[in-house]
């Protein structure tokens, strides 16, 4: 890493830092409802939305009515994008004519967009029209973040309040996370966007001359659609000089920021932020970054207020950036030493390999650990280029359970969960009660957290091996030998846990991966949310316990390294196999 | 039960605001203070007619211009209809005998030493406009000698067209390739 590469990912960590104190402390007073900077605008809105939807913002609601009114919404949220994306062609704003989508590819993109997974089986210029963009796919990106954000919130509470069964009101904690949080921001950061080169526009896709004209070589077809075939039957096929191309157009800037900061990931264009009109300059990439991991990072502090001790926020946050900067050294390191059999025939190296020249090896890799270790998923450089050891930092950072700063709240609850495991066993050990935040851990907590850490995991081990012995599974390799393997692991990882990157070579848009995919989405996304509604039930329903001399200290060092101790040996142990089978073995193969 | 009517309503209300006037907002606001880039960066030839974007590639391979990184787009290199990488894993044997080809092509026109990553190995987008300048001034003496122009002259001309890295240390140096052949048609 060269020095201005340093430079600039130090300057990178010192402007995420200095923002989460600020956002941290504002979120927190969105959440607890009290007046913001925003209000005078805002909270006349926000009456009319509780008012036109028949909501009572002073109704508390239980874990299971706050549960269920969360599924209502995502159910409703998913019917609307499935009819959207089927009826397409029918619908305004579609000056590119694209057809509808069919029922596998829709459901799994509903899916997807529901779950803020986006995972893409399909290209975006050339399949969806500016009115699913818009009132389908980029609506998903921000209630979808905002749900998740809603449900963290609610377990905050389960660890704060006493003695009640009421966590809140999923409403209005939906209302206020679209309309103070990421409303805003993304207005600010999607002109920022615009300045660099994003582009923002409804034109029709413009049609230009090439300077020096490229020739494109197709299959010719008789007068009745069938392909010519010459004597031994291999396909006839012509070269075509191709004088003009097309450039797409569209609303891309004000999908890109809440893509970002949503930790949604679904690409406006098939290539994601490593195309020119998403992510045009080393500027756009820098805020793109920290948009990914703005809002998990912040809401660290945000716990860290509303349990009344911010040093809780400050360690959980210290585990994330520990494991993140050290998979950025990794990748880094391994991106720079570059592929010896690329090497080996008079080539520089480092892996250039699906990535852009404008973001460089720094700026490619930071952005892979911030997509993969948050649950984001839009990518800036393919993965599936990436050397053996490389790749394996992303599906690792996945494998995970999508913890290091994860999504825009499922980061945040999934590490609570985390954190109650490495109590629990940390008592064991000590033989004590174990305690966190006061409160006491037992018997439905941990069934719960085991919950919350497990199901993705589980998920992704029974449908890889499934896919292994399915033929179309198999076949949709794009890659020979184990880094198909890996191809598909990374797949199914990122499925189930609501990631979206992919190994891109592997061809999605069949039944077998758009099925599994949809239900691998749904399980990795509800399970463990309604399971830590649960928890947080149970929580708030239990007595506060002040802090006694027995008491494991939650918010110092030792048990920050305790609990990042416990996060990769429960990683390790789950998937080292799987790993050892791909993305090891290739590397032993390709440094032979 | 009380809970269906919030969730239709709720979804209906936040597609308005999150889909249509959060949008539109985004599009006026662009389209007044950035209208060059919320279009697409076009850049038009002296005659005003528009040849391109300075934000994506284009394919040349003609000995008398810079020519561009790999690009792994379907149909045809550069399609900007279908923008992507190649996906191809590190061991693929297709993958690897394909960059030995592209640095045969390059050796071929007489170029020696070690060859630039960028320059044999595809983009992510497919679209990448850019090659870092080591992989440009490499070019210099084919270029040279199929335009007949003096290679001093030409390398001023590279040199001066490196875009450097953002505010002195964001990103990477690099050259824009259309936006270099643009310049060498207008000596």
């Amino acid at each position: 890493m060269n020095s201005y590469e340093l430079l600039q990912t130090i300057l990178f960590f010192v402007v995420l830092l200095a923002l989460v104190k600020p956002l941290g402390s504002f979120m927190a007073r969105v959440f607890q409802g009290e007046r913001t900077f925003l209000s005078p605008v805002l909270a006349p809105c926000e009456i009319l939305i509780y008012r036109i939807s028949g909501v009572k913002p002073e109704d508390e609601m239980g874990w299971r009515r706050y549960a269920g009114a969360m599924l209502f919404f995502n159910l409703a949220l998913f019917a609307s994008l499935f009819i959207l994306l089927l009826t397409q062609h029918l619908l305004p704003l579609n000056p590119q004519k694209v057809p509808a989508f069919t029922w596998q590819l829709a459901l799994n993109t509903a899916v997807s967009f529901t779950t803020n997974t986006n995972w893409q089986a399909y290209a975006g210029e050339q399949s969806v029209s500016y009115f699913t963009q818009m009132a389908g796919l980029a609506v998903h990106n921000f209630v979808s973040a905002a749900t998740g954000m809603a449900i963290a919130i609610a377990v905050i509470r389960g660890f704060v309040r006493r003695k009640t069964s009421m966590l809140g009101n999923f409403w209005v904690d939906l209302s206020r996370c679209t309309l103070y949080i990421l409303l805003p921001i993304s207005m600010i950061f999607s002109l920022a966007l615009v300045s660099q080169g994003v582009i923002q526009n409804f034109s029709v896709y413009r049609t230009m001359p090439l300077i020096q004209a490229t020739s494109q070589v197709k299959p010719r077809f008789d007068d009745q659609g069938a392909q010519f075939k010459d004597a031994k039957g291999n396909p006839v096929v012509e070269s075509v000089s191709v004088k003009e191309v097309q450039i797409p157009m569209g609303p891309v800037a004000s999908q890109e920021a809440i893509k970002e900061l949503g930790t949604n990931g679904g690409g406006f264009f098939n290539a994601n932020s490593a195309h020119p009109f998403e992510n045009p300059t080393p500027v756009s990439n820098f805020i793109e970054i920290l948009l990914i991991l703005l809002i998990p990072g912040a809401l660290t502090y945000t716990f860290g207020v509303m349990v009344g001790n911010t040093r809780q926020g400050w360690a959980l946050l210290g585990v994330m950036l520990l494991i993140l900067i050290t998979a950025f050294g990794v990748l880094q390191w391994a991106e720079s030493s570059g592929n010896p059999l690329v090497a080996r025939q008079g080539v520089q190296s480092i892996n250039m390999e699906g990535k852009e020249v404008r973001n460089g090896l720094a700026g490619s890799n930071l952005f892979t650990v911030a997509t993969t270790g948050t649950s984001c998923g839009a990518v800036n450089s393919m993965h599936d280029s990436l050397t053996p050891i490389g790749g394996m930092i992303p599906l690792s950072l996945i494998l995970l359970g999508e913890i290091i700063f994860g999504g825009v709240g499922s980061g945040l609850y999934t590490m609570l969960a985390f954190a109650i495991i490495a109590v629990f066993v940390s008592g064991l050990m000590i033989g004590r009660t174990p305690e966190y935040l006061g409160k006491k851990i037992e018997v439905r907590e941990m069934w719960m957290s085991i919950l919350i850490i497990l199901t993705a995991g589980v998920t992704v081990l029974i449908l890889s091996g499934i896919a292994m012995i399915t033929p179309q599974a198999v076949a949709s390799m794009a890659n020979p030998g184990v880094h198909g393997l890996s191809e598909v692991l990374y797949g199914l990882a990122s499925m189930s846990n609501n990631n979206g990157s992919a190994f891109a070579g592997l061809n999605a848009n069949v039944n077998f991966y758009n099925l599994s995919g949809s239900l691998a989405m749904t399980i990795g996304r509800y399970i463990p949310a309604v399971a830590v509604l649960a928890m947080a039930g149970s929580l708030a329903e239990k007595k506060y316990i002040p802090p006694s001399l027995g008491t494991l200290p939650t918010d110092k060092v030792p048990f920050a390294l305790w609990l990042t101790l416990v996060i990769l040996i429960v990683g390790a142990l789950t998937f080292f196999p799987a790993l050892a089978l791909g993305p090891i073995v290739e590397h032993l193969m390709m440094v032979g | 039960m009380k809970d269906i009517k919030p969730a239709i309503m709720m979804l209906l209300v936040f597609t308005v605001i999150c889909g249509g006037i959060y949008p539109a907002l985004v599009t006026g606001i662009a389209q007044a203070i950035f209208p060059r880039q919320a279009n697409g960066s076009l850049i038009s030839d002296t005659n005003g007619k528009v040849v391109g974007s300075a934000l994506i590639g284009q394919p040349f391979s003609d000995p008398k211009y810079f020519w561009p990184r790999p690009s792994a787009t379907a149909e045809f290199g550069y399609n900007p209809a279908a923008s992507g990488g190649s996906n191809a894993g590190p061991t693929n044997p297709a993958y690897l005998r394909t960059v030995g080809e592209r640095v045969k092509t390059l050796r071929d026109t007489g170029v020696t030493g070690q060859v630039p990553a960028d320059l044999v190995q595809a983009s992510a987008s497919g679209l990448d406009p850019h090659i870092s300048p080591e992989a440009a001034l490499l070019q210099i003496p084919r270029v040279a000698v199929a335009r007949g122009i003096d290679r001093e002259k030409l390398h001023k001309i590279v040199n001066d067209s490196i875009e450097d890295r953002q505010f002195g240390f964001i990103g990477s140096p690099r050259v824009n390739v259309l936006v270099l052949n643009l310049e060498l048609a207008r000596l």
